[in-house]
């Protein structure tokens, strides 16, 4: 399923659900993740005042954002990196493009980057007879399938080992199955090895900008993010206008929250640090560097002062694995760049209400999200903030595609929910007129829904007012 | 399990729309439990619904008028409000404030705000209530709320007063923090994933070997029950505080 074709998405649950493999492929890896999270932020004094920490510091950065940004172009442009500002996804794949046939490069070895998948750079330059190649292990794999990420962090998450070992027999030239996990990184290890050394251009994303310093950081487990970024002559770093942070030192926590929730790791095994390209005398690392920031939407979120919560998510993908919404629906699910929690509430934002407005049901209020989320993102009350945005109905919204949900009868129904609840002869009369249904109400709409997997209430023939009376409690 | 000390000699009851509607009975014992307590408990007559029906669907207009309505029929008293679920408490003491947080009517409805608590709360923390089991042995298991667990965090005051009773053997349930699918008109705007949700949360509760479940929550208690009732499971659950007054009273 692509990102890019209908979004359907009853559709796309009801397929998830029905797939009993994928299910269980999530319920283990999200487990797992979850596990190792809560075994490392173990205390949860010291995590609560860690995830304050990580709050504020993006919120310190978002209340000046463009000043920090004009610091972060200045610090870069000093360190020898080339700025690019692109306000939209297509700008940005422009501007690839320019850098890439301005080198007469073919292929590109990419390292993890979300803002590259929000921007389907790789359709993009394929159809303009270039070569993209994903180097993460997990990107990797689901290239090779020509299937979209379907988590922010782990991207195969959907797959389990038998898979992964079918795609490789299949889809690699000469690869035989086998389900040893050994033989198939050192099969991926090979080709990766062989397109490193040929590719003319290494594409990275960027987890934390520091504008002080004009520094770019880059948070990795497999070294290809480390290879993409010094071994081709060229190397093009994208990022969304929101991972600037303002100074060295916001880094450490914000580096501790990202691995901590995403992997339940303390470090990840490589932290690039990059400021700039070879300089004289220097024997390796690139002979360019290049820095695309692009907008697509965040400065508006930025505009609104409760929207902009959403801009503080360093993008750890901890919502996700802790979703019970996302952990039985899966990834795809969403058909869009960001699944889960944090794409209920950014993609209707990015994309707008009326093409991404479905995703603000998917969501049972749980409160899981915000426990865990380490910059302590609002999300059910950004969620309710969508959905109310979606009817739209007293027309205070400010989102693209606001009102697109709008609805008679459901205003109706909520109006005249508001009369059962403030006049108390009418909630009288309610209770009474329930209490006489018994079982008998027709099943229809959301009684339907209700009773395909559940028995009827029963309402009760004498409410709790009724026997309160009778035992004599004081009402006032 | 969250620090209280006032007590107070007279409380206010708000029993929630789900007990006048379907669970009276479960209503009606907390306010027993209450007044086993010494304490005179005040139910006034014209309360309705906390509002989060509409507040969680996107209409907070709605739910603001509800919640106004509710503030203003507890008002003219400091007493504490005693609630017996976690998931209208959690909307009254901290949704409320913040639906009214550019309104002039911030204050009022914030002094409200504070004089919510959950009943098991209440009883646990506050009157530290003592009770004698005269029941027979009996295996359960424990169905927390999310917002008992991550909104009032009243969840180990629930526990505690299960504890007591010494012949209840209470086992835990895997994936307790999991939320059981109902989430008000989630379940029915979304039935196929909340299905889904009910079912592994049934599945977990039954693998826990016994044939019964407590819960501080109406809403998550009709949802699981109506699932085990389709599935013809022997397994049923009860309100904490109808299962409480049960034991003490033998």
């Amino acid at each position: 399923m692509d990102n890019q074709s209908k979004f359907n998405f009853k559709h796309n649950v009801e397929k998830g659900l029905a797939d009993s493999e994928l299910r269980s492929n999530l319920k283990f890896a999200t487990n797992t993740l979850r596990a190792k999270r809560k075994a490392l932020f173990a205390d949860p004094e010291e995590t609560h005042a860690l995830r304050e920490t990580g709050r504020n510091i993006k919120a310190r950065v978002l209340s000046r954002l463009p000043k920090l940004l004009g610091k972060l172009e200045k610090n870069c442009i000093r360190n020898g990196i080339r700025v690019h500002w692109a306000e939209t996804t297509d700008e940005a794949n422009q501007l690839v493009l320019e850098i890439m046939d301005k080198h007469g490069a073919a292929k590109m070895v990419k390292g993890k980057s979300m803002v590259s998948e929000e921007m389907h750079l790789n359709s993009f330059l394929e159809k303009k007879g270039k070569t993209p190649l994903e180097t993460d292990l997990g990107e990797f794999i689901i290239q090779l399938n020509n299937e979209p990420p379907s988590h922010i962090i782990v991207p195969a998450v959907h797959k389990n080992r038998r898979q992964i070992a079918r795609i490789f027999a299949d889809k690699i030239p000469g690869a035989t199955y086998t389900e040893d996990v050994d033989t198939l990184l050192k099969t991926a290890r090979k080709i990766l090895r062989e397109h490193y050394r040929t590719a003319h251009i290494g594409l990275s994303g960027v987890n934390f900008a520091v504008a002080e310093t004009g520094t770019l950081c880059l948070v990795e487990n497999e070294g290809n993010g480390r290879m993409c970024t010094t071994v081709p002559p060229v190397h093009v770093a994208l990022m969304g206008l929101e991972k600037v942070v303002e100074k060295l030192e916001d880094v450490p926590p914000l580096y501790r929250l990202l691995c901590g929730s995403a992997t339940g790791q303390r470090i990840t095994t490589y932290f690039n640090m990059i400021t700039g390209p070879r300089k004289k005398g220097e024997r390796d690392g690139p002979t360019e560097v290049h820095l695309i920031i692009l907008d697509n939407g965040r400065s508006k979120i930025l505009a609104d002062g409760q929207l902009q919560e959403t801009l503080r998510c360093i993008r750890c993908g901890t919502c996700l694995n802790h979703c019970p919404v996302y952990t039985r629906i899966g990834g795809h699910a969403y058909q869009s760049t960001y699944p889960g929690p944090i794409g209920t509430i950014l993609m209707p934002q990015l994309e707008g209400l009326d093409k991404k407005g479905a995703l603000v049901t998917a969501s049972s209020l749980c409160n899981a999200c915000e426990e865990v989320c380490p910059v302590m993102i609002p999300i059910p009350e950004l969620i309710r903030r969508l959905r109310n945005e979606h009817w739209d109905m007293d027309k205070k919204g400010v989102l693209k595609g606001r009102g697109s949900k709008k609805s008679i009868l459901e205003a109706l129904v909520w109006k005249t929910w508001k009369f059962t609840c403030t006049i108390p002869w009418i909630n009288r009369i309610q209770l009474k007129l329930m209490g006489l249904s018994g079982g008998f109400l027709p099943e229809i709409g959301p009684l339907k829904a209700w009773t395909s997997v559940r028995t009827k209430p029963v309402f009760s023939k004498k409410s709790l007012k009724d026997l309160a009376k009778k035992e004599g409690i004081r009402h006032g | 399990m969250k620090n209280h000390s006032e007590t107070s000699k007279t409380v206010y009851y708000f029993g929630t729309c789900l007990a006048d509607m379907v669970y009276p009975q479960a209503g009606m014992c907390g306010i027993k439990l209450l007044q086993r307590e010494g304490i005179r408990v005040i139910y006034p007559q014209s309360q309705t619904c906390c509002g989060q029906p509409a507040y969680n669907s996107g209409f907070p207009s709605e739910a603001k008028e509800v919640a106004l309505t509710q503030v203003r029929i507890f008002s003219g008293s400091s007493a504490p409000v005693i609630v017996p679920s976690g998931s209208c408490a959690g909307m009254m003491k901290y949704h409320y404030p913040a639906l009214f947080r550019d309104d002039p009517e911030y204050f009022e409805v914030k002094k409200f705000s504070d004089r919510i608590y959950e009943l098991t709360q209440y009883l646990n923390s506050v009157l530290h209530a003592r009770y004698e089991d005269k029941g027979p042995p009996i295996r359960l298991t424990w169905h927390s709320s999310c917002h008992a667990m991550r909104e009032m965090e009243c969840t180990e005051d629930s526990k505690a007063l299960i504890r007591q009773l010494e012949n209840v053997e209470m086992v835990e349930v895997e994936n307790e923090h999991e939320c059981c699918g109902f989430g008000g008109t989630f379940s029915v705007k979304q039935p196929e994933i909340s299905a889904a949700m009910v079912h592994d949360k049934a599945e977990n509760l039954r693998a826990t070997g016994t044939e019964k479940f407590l819960t501080g929550d109406c809403g998550c208690m009709m949802n699981i029950n109506g699932h085990l009732e389709k599935q013809r499971s022997p397994m049923k659950g009860q309100h904490i505080a109808e299962f409480i007054l049960e034991r003490i009273n033998g």
